[in-house]
């Protein structure tokens, strides 16, 4: 078991980018320059840390070994997607990793006293329903991509692609205000501030429009679900069930 | 009159093939402009089956079984023609469909590793909409008739190979569906562990009517538990009938071999008539053809001091081996 409890927190402590970004903001002073004061740019990051931790997906890499070894064939004939079972996965492992996170955030504090804050009671709940609609998003993304497997056989390097935008424009490295005002009115019609950046604007009690923003996470949920059920159907027709 | 469950006409499938030269040219080359070719692996194919029998697909390695059993339970499109599968179009997948079939793959898993066997069992439980007292129930009475108990509670990865079958079948077997797709069950298992498989195979299909189809390179499994074959010869099917009458035709003669009380027995019995095969002192051995197999033991019986005699069949490996590697077999 304790393998088990090692790998569950190198998962938590492997999210800890935001930390890493706090500390180059804060030694620079760059959050002068977006008039953000250092405690919220703190709970901005710690924010972050906490809804990358229970948005990550990974399910193009698990699609993608399954599909090349075979492993997807017994769950294709069966009465259930096989995706709600990589879901499933990604909420259990969301569920272990909860503990970790917030041993992670215990010590932010001690070392961020300052920072300490308790949001409202609507606040939390919103931000637990945006977070998780910032999963639902990141889900499907991958999901699509990793139906791509059907025609290329390694839809991992696609996802690779994706990842530079995300990593750039979910408001994981710099909050999506810091951008100049031309950039940003662009980034905010792609979905990748909705997925870092938004609920942890919400949740650090930044200035956020919520109404706004949770309505940009329903419509990009309604947008890619249809197009994850067609590419679904369409590369299952292609299916080969190589390696098995 | 027993109907058909599984209608397959006019059936063929295509895969396109892409193929690269070897080394670094090669690489460079398979890069920039891949040459994909398309093959057609099954060509247009008919059989139907009944329900509740028990048919053993035969081929060599590449045949196309194993595709055809992957389009029979749905998992890839066929290219062209149509297959019934109780009255489903496969490829739909549709609920009903797959809540009647299983596919069991030998060496392929889907127990999760890292939990013990009744996990994935109450998982797929929850899948085919069981309750939790139905699921009990039937884990109870499989778990019986494959003959595992502890190993239900152990996780999956710690189970041997013949444990961890079982338990694919249990979990490939939780909604009881009545139509199995087998493809090389019993790959990797010892002997009793394949002689057990065969035996709670046999005693499903007589209690529940399910109809098997088949794959396997051993060819007790086929003989065990097939009474109709279907043998595919790249892509195409070469015979489909009984088994005994395909091994009648494939093996037309037996060989005996004789044990005379003296040698002088055996000389006479060698220019007696019979086709001598071999004769070493007083043992000589003769082919005899089935179909007068019996007069022939009798004529032989009377007329020679015969000490011992012994009847061997030819081993049956052989005998099929011969119709999976030609394609024109003449039946």
């Amino acid at each position: 078991m304790l393998e088990y409890r090692v790998e569950i927190a190198l998962w938590a402590i492997s999210g800890i980018i935001p930390f890493f970004m706090l500390n180059i903001w804060t030694n620079n002073n760059l959050n002068e320059s977006i008039n953000i004061s250092d405690v919220m740019l703190s709970r901005y990051f710690l924010c972050a840390f906490f809804v990358r931790q229970f948005s990550v997906v990974w399910v193009v890499f698990s699609f993608e070994e399954d599909s090349l070894m075979g492993k997807v064939s017994p769950y294709l004939i069966q009465p259930l997607n096989p995706f709600f079972r990589y879901f499933a996965q990604h909420l259990a492992e969301q569920i272990t990793r909860f503990p970790f996170a917030l041993i992670i955030a215990f010590f932010f504090f001690i070392f961020n006293p300052e920072s300490i804050w308790i949001p409202n009671l609507g606040i939390l709940l919103l931000s637990i329903v945006s977070t998780f609609l910032s999963f639902l998003i990141q889900f499907l993304i991958q999901s699509i991509v990793a139906c791509l497997c059907f025609w290329t056989e390694k839809a991992s390097s696609i996802e690779r692609l994706l990842f530079i935008p995300t990593l750039f424009l979910s408001g994981l490295l710099a909050p999506v205000v810091s951008f100049p005002a031309y950039v940003k009115s662009w980034i905010y019609l792609t979905p990748f501030p909705y997925l870092i950046d938004f609920p942890a604007n919400l949740l650090s009690g930044n200035e956020t429009n919520i109404s706004g923003g949770l309505s940009m996470q329903i419509l990009w949920i309604l947008l890619l679900f249809p197009l994850f059920k067609k590419i679904w159907f369409e590369g299952t027709k292609k299916y080969t069930a190589m390696g098995s | 009159m027993v109907q058909n469950i599984i209608d397959v006409r006019n059936l063929s499938k295509s895969f396109d093939i892409s193929s690269k030269e070897p080394g670094l040219k090669g690489t460079i080359k398979h890069f920039f402009k891949r040459q994909t070719k398309s093959l057609k692996v099954i060509k247009d194919i008919n059989f139907e089956i009944k329900e509740g029998e028990i048919v053993g697909f035969l081929g060599a390695n590449g045949a196309g079984k194993t595709t055809i059993l992957k389009m029979l339970c749905g998992l890839i499109y066929p290219s062209e023609g149509s297959i019934l599968v109780s009255g489903y179009l496969p490829f739909r997948r549709k609920e009903n469909f797959l809540k009647n079939i299983t596919l069991i793959m030998g060496q392929k898993q889907q127990l999760i590793w890292d939990l013990p066997p009744i996990e994935s069992f109450y998982l797929n439980a929850s899948i085919y909409d069981l309750d939790k007292f139905e699921a009990k129930k039937r884990i109870k009475k499989l778990s019986e008739m494959l003959e595992i108990d502890e190993e239900l509670f152990i996780p999956v990865r710690k189970l041997s190979l013949g444990q961890r079958m079982k338990s694919e079948l249990l979990a490939a077997l939780i909604h009881e569906p009545n139509i199995l797709f087998l493809d090389e069950p019993t790959l990797g298992l010892d002997i009793n562990a394949q002689r057990n498989l065969r035996k709670f195979l046999q005693k499903y299909n007589r209690e529940t009517n399910a109809t098997i189809c088949l794959t396997s390179h051993y060819m007790k499994d086929i003989t065990s538990l097939c009474k109709r074959v279907i043998c595919v010869h790249e892509g195409e099917i070469s015979y489909d009938g009984k088994l005994d009458l395909l091994l009648k035709k494939l093996s037309p003669v037996k060989e005996i071999l004789i044990v005379c009380r003296s040698e002088e027995d055996a000389i006479k019995l060698e220019n007696s008539g019979f086709t001598v095969k071999n004769k070493m002192k007083n043992e000589i051995t003769i082919k005899i053809e089935n179909n007068s197999i019996t007069s022939s033991l009798k004529t032989i019986l009377n007329n020679f001091d015969i000490e011992d005699l012994f009847i061997n069949e030819p081993p049956i490996d052989e005998v099929i081996g011969k119709v999976l590697i030609k394609k024109d077999y003449d039946f």
